[in-house]
């Protein structure tokens, strides 16, 4: 490996803890809160295909053996079996990588959990290019396919803080939910006194002229990028989306209509996700403004380290940058 | 009223309510002159047995936590589930001709916004997971209720449906009970891929497995007697049945799966289905 590439390391073990420098990170904060909600509450119950190792669910296998349920490589029956638990008063927590669980899934998601609004809570492991393991490990269009699914919550968190906040609200969200996990060491990006409310957005930084509409770790890159641009003279505004379904088109339409132009940020293709869902509603509603999507095109992805990946596909920290100084 | 598994078993009164689902099932398909009828005639005698001897169940109560449950998982044999809802007390006869109509309750695929249905069928292959994880649920809490999920012979070419009985038996699912339909039918015509011998097949996954004549009420009665072992294995009873059992034209039909019956027809077909019940 020479060049550019090389600058960015290499495709990681797939269960590698990451350091992650210069940033605060908590260790597997989905697993280690599923732990102490299960103390908590007795009916909830974890699941997981082949994947209690890499979700980061082991916390909650380590604290309820009895209510764990490993079911092998079986994703299919990973769905099925936590919507039969549910439909016994449980709330069937379920765990493996998100490409899995949507592709191959898809409509015992839909039938078996959504259409009953069954109480399975979905965490879905390694969306977008947090996974080096190429298209057949990279989630890239899973939330254009859940936000197609009828009475589905889709949630895209955006660090540590906010993860362990949504792992005790979707207990009480009823029905079917869709999460998109972050794993391993998990960076805090989001204040102590952040407050996730399903299906709110939240204002987490106010400016002028532009605008960042942004979801899940993207949140945070739009933070840093408003930052960097701060010493361009550039006071760039940041709205995070967390739950993208319900979609929280009040408060969407109110601060895209404050802003000048919009950048929308997501982990995700830039068509099916938040960019679809933010211009949809700008259109219907008339408020037009120009808007740049920094996400990921329609296509499939290789195998790489994060970093390299995210430079090479245009959603890392310069791409930001440039997307709120410049406007292109 | 329960009825428990205790009770004795009356095999002429079953014969009996099986003959009534069957009367019922040929109502509802002369109201629309088509209908899933011939997979209905064939499952009547296994749901008799259940509903009205094996399951422990209380119509005036659906939601009754340690109910036993029954999960259709074909969805397009609603018209036996609708019957037999309404044998045992969940459902008013009456609504029984709104079969399949717009605006019913009870439509042509299983939905669970029927009382007495308890999961969506239909779209196969999903029944045995959901089973599955009922049966854990009902351990979890103690509860003696058990699991009876009923699947068809066509439905195993799903794969979700391996998954979902290794998933029954690594958890040791002693609770949970397979009610394989095999009836040799599927959408295009006969069964189409080489599942058999499925009772290998479920006794090589680790199950507790019966193969029996599903339209004997008798080997019917004995076989959901032996699936009350706890022994800490699933059971299956693969029921070889009969399309269309009881209407010898119906069996005679080449094309089972989806039957068509005209007005002309119709007197006929009924005289063969009481002649049936004298045999």
């Amino acid at each position: 490996m020479t060049g550019e590439a090389a600058v960015f390391g290499q495709t990681r073990g797939m269960g590698e803890l990451i350091e992650i420098p210069d940033r605060v990170t908590e260790l597997a904060p989905f697993g280690r809160e599923l732990a102490a909600l299960g103390a908590e509450r007795p009916e909830i119950v974890g699941l997981t295909a082949d994947m209690a190792r890499y979700s980061d669910i082991l916390p909650f296998k380590e604290a309820h053996p009895d209510r764990f349920f490993n079911v092998g490589m079986a994703e299919q029956n990973l769905v099925l079996t936590a919507a039969g638990l549910a439909k016994t008063g449980k709330i069937a927590y379920c765990t493996t990588y998100s490409v899995f669980v949507t592709r191959r899934a898809y409509d015992f998601v839909a039938i078996a959990c959504a259409h009953s609004k069954a109480d399975v809570k979905i965490f879905a492991g390694m969306p977008g290019l947090t996974n080096g393991y190429g298209a057949t490990h990279q989630a890239t269009e899973d939330l254009n396919m859940m936000l197609g699914i009828a009475d589905l919550t889709v949630i895209d968190p955006c660090d540590a803080t906010e993860l362990r906040q949504v792992v005790r609200a979707v207990a009480d969200i009823p029905g079917t939910v869709y999460v998109r996990l972050l794993r391993g060491n998990v960076p805090v990006e989001l204040g102590g006194d952040y407050r996730f409310v399903p299906g709110q957005a939240a204002l987490l930084r106010e400016g002028r002229g532009v605008g960042v509409v942004s979801t899940g770790y993207m949140t945070a890159r739009a933070l840093e990028a408003a930052r960097h641009a701060e010493t361009s003279g550039v006071q760039a505004g940041v709205l995070h989306v967390p739950t993208l379904k319900p979609f929280d088109r009040e408060r969407v339409l109110d601060f895209a209509g404050r802003y000048d132009r919009l950048v929308v940020a997501e982990n995700h293709k830039t068509t099916g996700g938040l960019g679809t869902l933010v211009t949809e509603a700008m259109f219907d509603a008339g408020v037009l403004r120009p808007v740049i999507r920094v996400g990921l095109a329609d296509e499939f992805f290789e195998c790489g380290s994060q970093e390299y990946l995210e430079a090479k596909y245009g959603v890392d920290l310069p791409r930001m940058v440039r997307a709120l100084v410049e406007g292109t | 009223m329960s009825v428990t598994p205790a009770a004795p078993v009356d095999v002429g009164a079953l014969r009996d309510k099986a003959h009534a689902l069957r009367r019922s099932m040929m109502a509802m398909t002369r109201g629309k002159g088509e209908g899933y009828i011939a997979q209905g005639l064939g499952i009547a005698d296994c749901l008799a047995a259940l509903y009205f001897s094996e399951l422990r169940h209380d119509p005036a109560r659906p939601d009754w936590p340690d109910r036993d449950r029954f999960l259709l998982s074909t969805g397009h044999y609603s018209i036996a589930m609708y019957a037999v809802l309404a044998e045992a007390g969940y459902l008013d006869p009456e609504e029984l001709p709104t079969y399949g109509l717009n605006g019913s309750r009870l439509p042509m695929s299983t939905f669970d916004i029927t009382p007495g249905v308890e999961i969506v069928g239909g779209s196969l292959g999903h029944g045995l997971g959901q089973g599955v994880g009922m049966a854990l649920g009902l351990r979890l809490d103690g509860s003696p209720g058990r699991v009876f999920v009923e699947l068809s012979d066509g439905e195993l070419d799903e794969g979700s449906t391996w998954e979902s009985a290794m998933g029954g038996a690594t958890f040791g699912c002693d609770n949970l009970v397979a009610l394989v339909d095999c009836n040799g039918i599927q959408a295009d015509g006969p069964v189409t891929v080489a599942i058999e011998p499925v009772a290998d097949k479920f006794t090589a996954f680790g199950w507790d497995t019966y193969e029996i004549d599903g339209n004997d009420m008798d080997e019917l009665v004995d076989a959901l007697a032996s699936c009350r072992a706890q022994d800490g294995r699933p059971k299956a009873i693969v029921l070889r049945t009969t399309p269309g059992f009881g209407v010898p034209t119906l069996v005679a039909r080449p094309r089972a799966h989806f039957v068509r019956v005209t007005d002309e027809e119709w007197a006929g077909l009924m005289e063969e289905l009481e002649a049936d019940r004298d045999r």
